[in-house]
């Protein structure tokens, strides 16, 4: 029985000499639950993205003046016990007080959910020109659809343009993270490897940009931006004003790695053998602090995102028709719209799931970075 | 201890101008100068001017000399206290800012001084008692109020007040003082509405203060000197809070220069969500109808104010901690 219990112990010791770095890390990573939780979050979120006009019912673009601020409808999944997906076609209610026309869903009406139904078209990937969508609904008139989440008050779908808003926040947050990042391993590099005044130079320099308050200078930058611009140029020049800010952390973060590394004994050792300095950086260095940039910028991601969320809240970040969570978040500025149509609130939801998400799962990296510690 | 006190003035100097240049790109980039602007601002009232008047009016400013020069001469005025005139309301914008500037800045420093009073009791506690329930109660609420941004929280509180209880959540003066003079009233009916805001606005820093303030009273301690304390029979409160406590606060105290730019950041957007009378929609006002003077004094005044206060907490800093005050002499 000890003897047993001796081998076993020797086996798990054996699984720890020999395992790969990566294979630590992923082991650590795993303890935090939470982290690992976020992970199927945040890969979730990146498949909505990436299908997010497969997950749209209607045309995030189409307006109907009469569709306007029709409260959420849900999908009826069994018709009398048998599986038979369906939804409630509408019909127009005057408000017996204030003559107001609202919609309500009509229960002799049952229209009949399908799968992979025909609706607008797009391209899948971006390259697939295809118009197919995972439900959609047979027969009807003019005014019904799947409002899941209810819509706008230009009568657009809430819920499909969610799904299409995704993949923009979540885009620009990481574009904005590579152009940090960028800035970020290129000056923290620098910085932690030459030393001396380079080393003291950007140290001030990120002292200074952290002590500016950075929203007033993003609305000053983001509104100074030409009316006649694109949405695609809008875009691209958001994306680097919000990573104009970011890289400070991402620069530290490198530059603190690259100081701890350079007393090492296998880099002394690298440098002793006549290695070449880009040798010693890349086959040497890097990979040993990889996962450390990688829970950083996951801890830098949220940031991105809520301010490309606020710029666009205000107005002044993205512009219509783009469609964002800060775009979509700009209906709810009213209060008594939002008294009205609190759906519209339902897009706060996914911004703060991804933030939580995005700042567990770099809480479980940034622990899991170092798996001998 | 004076090389660290010129040091940090140095450093804020240079963080002014660094913000005025930013400042000064702000105010040129969008196309066409400020007698373009004005010439279409008298057009729509029905006036008209000549291209001479036009050529004088840039003359005057400095506007055909090259752009260092005209950063130089903006400059000029800008430190002689003349921040030129408004367009969008035909004053200068010093009047237009007004009491708007004071208020943010109380906001923020009362954001500020709540964040500090309520992470350092709650950071201790969870220290103390790793992994009891209101460990994982601070813990969770700590992540949640890192996660909803400010104005989204703002947001949520407009709609609950707005829904349940019928009111507006939102200013800074009840209906009778908004245009009054100030007064002692004035002063404490304004106490009395900063709480909300202030809450909204320190929930994301004292979720960050919690977790480094528990994360370096942990390492503290474990340190054997606690156990020696612990041993030689001090109380339980005085081996907490007599050493490891004070030896943990250094970077906790020190986080607040990051802390302060952070807060008048967000008090922009939370002024605009609640409708506080402080230079945050006024800034949103100039910069949409492309008042680029008064845009441009308000991200500059607000950027110099922010390196101020941060210094003055910087000052109090080293009054406080004796270790900072001797950083400098080595």
């Amino acid at each position: 029985m000890a003897v047993a219990a001796i081998e076993t112990i020797d086996r798990v010791e054996d699984r720890f000499a020999q395992a790969t770095q990566l294979q630590l890390t992923w082991w650590r990573f795993k303890r935090h639950k939470l982290a690992l939780i976020s992970l199927f979050v945040v890969a979730l979120f990146y498949l909505i993205a990436i299908f997010a006009d497969l997950l749209a019912f209607a045309d995030p673009h189409a307006t109907d003046a009469k569709r306007s601020y029709i409260p959420p409808q849900g999908i009826h999944f069994f018709d009398n016990g048998k599986f038979q997906p369906f939804i409630y076609g509408l019909k127009g209610v005057r408000d017996p007080k204030t003559f107001k026309l609202a919609y309500a869903p009509d229960p002799s009406r049952k229209l009949p959910v399908t799968f992979f139904a025909h609706g607008y078209a797009y391209n899948l990937f971006g390259v697939i020109p295809t118009d197919r969508h995972l439900l959609g609904f047979e027969g009807g008139q003019p005014i019904d659809g799947i409002f899941l989440l209810g819509t706008d008050q230009l009568g657009r779908d809430l819920y499909s343009r969610l799904m299409v808003a995704t993949r923009i926040s979540l885009f620009i947050g990481l574009a904005g993270v590579s152009l940090s990042l960028l800035l970020g391993v290129l000056l923290g590099g620098v910085s932690g490897l030459y030393g001396g005044w380079i080393d003291t130079l950007l140290q001030r320099l990120i002292e200074i940009v952290r002590s500016i308050p950075t929203i007033p200078l993003w609305m000053g930058l983001a509104a100074a931006l030409p009316n006649t611009w694109s949405v695609t140029q809008v875009y691209f020049a958001i994306t680097v004003i919000i990573s104009l800010v970011g890289w400070t952390e991402l620069a530290r973060v490198v530059r603190g790695r690259f100081l701890a590394l350079r007393e090492e004994d296998f880099v002394i050792a690298a440098e002793l053998a006549g290695a070449s300095q880009l040798r010693i950086i890349f086959r040497h260095m890097l990979p040993s602090f990889a996962s450390h940039v990688i829970a950083a910028v996951s801890l830098a991601l949220p940031a991105m995102i809520v301010s490309e969320t606020s710029l666009s809240y205000l107005g002044l970040g993205l512009r219509p028709p783009a469609i964002s969570w800060g775009i979509l978040l700009q209906d709810t500025q009213n209060v008594q719209v939002l008294a009205g149509a609190p759906w519209l609130l339902t897009a706060a939801i996914p911004v703060i799931m991804v933030i939580l998400a995005f700042n567990f799962l770099g809480d479980g990296l940034r622990d899991a970075a170092d798996p001998y510690g | 201890m004076l090389i660290y006190l010129a040091r940090r003035f140095a450093l804020a100097l240079v963080t002014c101008v660094a913000i005025s240049i930013l400042t000064f790109i702000i105010i040129r980039l969008p196309p066409g100068d400020f007698v373009d602007a004005y010439i279409a601002n008298l057009a729509s009232s029905g006036s008209t001017v000549s291209a001479e008047q036009a050529q004088a009016m840039r003359h005057e400013y400095g506007l055909d000399r090259p752009v260092i020069v005209q950063y130089g001469l903006w400059m000029q005025r800008v430190v002689h206290g003349d921040f030129g005139v408004s367009m969008m309301w035909r004053r200068p914008v010093t009047e237009v800012i007004g009491d708007r500037l004071w208020l943010t800045m109380a906001l923020s420093f009362a954001a500020l001084f709540l964040t500090w009073t309520i992470a350092l009791p709650i950071g201790i506690y969870s220290a103390v008692r790793q992994y009891s329930m209101g460990d994982y109660v601070a813990t969770m609420l700590g992540f949640i109020g890192l996660a909803i941004p400010n104005f989204l929280l703002a947001l949520i509180l407009m709609y609950f007040g707005f829904r349940y209880f019928g009111l507006s959540v939102g200013g800074l003066f009840s209906a009778e003082y908004a245009q009054a003079a100030w007064s002692w009233d004035k002063a404490w009916d304004l106490l009395k509405h900063v709480p909300l805001p202030a809450c909204v606005l320190a929930l994301a820093g004292t979720a960050q203060l919690i977790r480094i303030m528990r994360a370096n009273l942990l390492d503290e301690l474990r340190k054997p000197y606690v156990v020696t304390a612990r041993a030689k029979g001090l109380t339980e409160r005085h081996v907490v809070l007599k050493y490891p406590l004070r030896a943990a606060l250094n970077p906790f105290a020190s986080s607040i220069a990051y802390l302060f730019p952070y807060l008048v950041s967000g008090s922009i957007i939370v002024s605009l969500v609640l409708g506080l009378p402080t230079v945050g929609p006024l800034l949103l006002q100039a910069l949409v109808a492309q008042d680029m003077f008064l845009a441009g004094t308000i991200v500059l005044l607000l950027g110099i104010m922010t390196v101020i206060g941060t210094l003055v907490s910087d000052l109090l800093l080293m009054w406080i901690e004796p270790r900072i005050r001797l950083q400098g002499r080595a």
